[in-house]
């Protein structure tokens, strides 16, 4: 009897998120993908297959800006893989020390970078740097480095490193708290018997909390690969749409909002930007595909 | 306790890097704020020093008062974040329910779906949420940011809502059910009130990203009477480039709210983190 009896609740309680998820992210996530197989000619939408795909990958002009942004975008990763998740290990582990005093304060203060937006972190950094101004140039000349100031932002061999590490200033504060939390949860009994073995100090680090927190690294470098694969704002902010100087900030975000809106004398093209969107999707979903079945699995977890 | 980990020597080094890192960390923000209060003279002669008697100014504070409409932007900033969290804590929590109170035909498979969006970031559908917008006439209202930032911030809020929901008691809910509630009443009366800390910890999460976001305010409601806090500052110092007391006062004044929100909410937030609701 319960069971035959059409359950409406069930319904009305799913009802408002499922419409509006569907509606707003999952049917223009694929709409987005099925745009990239039109194209435009004489004002009008015609299917044209992969056409827009190998425009993108073999067109001379498409594909080196393709590739120039796909290029730079890794970089972007591996700066923060290499910079931002060892930093935020670092300050967790300290952090964590059992009888370390102040540690709240020290925690809210190095998180609040992380609550900024794009835009003050952008010309904060922007302003900070700028040979007008000369901050960093009068600190470096403080202890006797003038000789290394350089316009980073503004050189083009430079610029996409300094704005991979602007970036990693302001998000050290995820993986910190995130290893943080990791940390607080090991047991004092397994660091107590690490003890009564010797193992102290430094040792402890390596050969007891860090295997135990691996599986929080996996986490936070997959966040760090969508996030970074997905970034624009502060690459927009700071060097806005062009992403100078002479595209060599340029990203897949950005490559992406200049393909679909145009800029000066190009005009937006949304079947191209969604081309691009395609391509970004592929990637995300590879590199989720590869945290999910080949890291995650393979991931040694331990009962605490 | 082991010697190791009360050495002296240790704590000191352990503060000193701590210290180093908070020096970094907030450095920047500080040398806006004090240079916001000075002089243009004192900007660049001094950008180090606290402004005092003589090279205190207000005049960047005056021109963006005079130029920009902050006032607007941080009222259209409030009305979307705060219908936004409204909806995602309303949705999330009532798809949260069903999910884990209710066993019927694919339950599962509801909830893997609605989990896709944790992972897979809303801007890849940028180019057909446009489309939509343009079609349903919402381009250019706060209506359009308020949809997209509800269906970004569901996924999360649901997987988060239904772990704690499982956590209810069910004695609790059965004893309603046979005091004759309805499930209605149960979900709101009983439910709802025993998860708010998970409530709160959602909508902190979520109030971050949404505040600072810079894409779709851009792309769907760049109009000037739309322009939130984040896209305003962006334009007016876009615009305002060589006047270097007006960047630096509207910086200040895009940095101040959400400062002052930090101070409020950080406790959950940082209780949110580090309670493992995102592990």
């Amino acid at each position: 009897m319960q069971n035959r009896r059409i359950r409406w609740h069930i319904a009305v309680f799913l009802a408002p998120a499922v419409l509006v998820y569907t509606a707003v992210m999952i049917f223009p996530l694929f709409n987005t993908l099925r745009l990239a197989l039109y194209s435009k000619v004489d004002q009008e939408r015609v299917f044209v297959g992969l056409t827009n795909f190998r425009t993108l990958f073999l067109d001379p002009i498409w594909s080196e800006q393709f590739w120039n942004a796909l290029g730079n975008n890794f970089w972007f990763f591996i700066i923060h893989m290499l910079v931002q998740n060892p930093i935020g290990i670092a300050l967790a582990a300290i952090l964590s020390h059992p009888r370390l005093r102040f540690a709240a304060l020290y925690r809210s203060a190095i998180f609040i970078p992380t609550i900024l937006s794009f835009v003050i972190v952008g010309f904060a950094w922007k302003l900070i740097l700028s040979p007008i101004w000369g901050i960093a140039p009068s600190m470096l000349d403080a202890v006797g480095l003038k000789s290394l100031f350089a316009p980073w932002l503004g050189k083009e061999e430079y610029a996409l490193t300094t704005l991979a590490l602007i970036s990693v200033w302001q998000f050290v504060g995820i993986p910190m708290m995130l290893i943080y939390a990791a940390l607080l949860s090991i047991p004092e009994e397994i660091l107590e018997a690490g003890e009564v073995d010797g193992i102290t100090g430094m040792a402890s680090f390596w050969k007891i909390k860090l295997p135990l927190i691996l599986p929080s690294i996996g986490i936070i470098s997959i966040l760090t690969f969508v996030g970074n694969f997905n970034a624009f704002d502060l690459i927009y902010a700071a060097q806005g749409a062009l992403a100078g100087p002479d595209f060599s900030t340029d990203i897949l975000g950005t490559f992406m909002y200049r393909t679909f809106f145009g800029f000066q004398l190009q005009l937006g093209d949304p079947h191209m930007g969604s081309a691009i969107a395609g391509a970004m999707f592929a990637i995300i979903l590879v590199g989720v595909c590869i945290y999910l079945f080949g890291i995650q699995t393979r991931m040694r977890r331990y009962q605490l | 306790m082991n010697k190791a980990r009360t050495n002296p020597f240790n704590t000191a080094m352990m503060h000193g890097a701590l210290i180093l890192y908070v020096l970094i960390a907030l450095f920047p923000v500080f040398v806006i704020l004090i240079n916001s209060f000075k002089t243009r003279k004192a900007i660049f002669r001094e950008p180090l020093a606290l402004p005092d008697a003589e090279s205190f100014s207000l005049i960047g504070y005056q021109t963006v008062m005079k130029q920009g409409d902050f006032f607007l932007y941080f009222q259209n900033s409030m009305i979307v974040t705060v219908v936004t969290l409204f909806f995602v804590l309303m949705f999330g929590a009532m798809a949260a329910f069903a999910l884990s109170e209710y066993r019927f035909k694919g339950n599962m498979l509801m909830g893997l779906y609605l989990a896709l969006g944790i992972m897979i970031p809303i801007r890849i559908g940028t180019v057909a949420i446009l489309e939509l917008m343009v079609a349903t006439g919402l381009v250019n209202s706060l209506w359009a940011l308020i949809l997209v930032y509800t269906a970004q911030g569901l996924p999360l809020a649901v997987f988060i809502l239904s772990e704690f929901m499982r956590q209810v008691s069910d004695d609790l809910k059965n004893a309603g059910r046979i005091d004759g509630l309805s499930e209605y009443t149960i979900f709101f009366r009983l439910v709802l009130p025993l998860v708010r800390p998970a409530m709160a910890t959602v909508a902190v999460f979520n109030m971050i990203p949404i505040w600072n976001d810079l894409w779709f305010p851009l792309i769907l409601a760049p109009s000037e009477e739309t322009k939130t806090l984040t896209l305003g500052s962006q334009v007016f110092i876009g615009q305002f480039v060589t006047d270097w007391n007006a960047v630096l006062s509207a910086l200040s004044m895009a940095i101040l709210p959400v400062l002052i929100l930090y101070v409020i909410f950080s406790r959950q937030l940082i209780r949110g983190i580090t309670s493992g609701a995102v592990k």
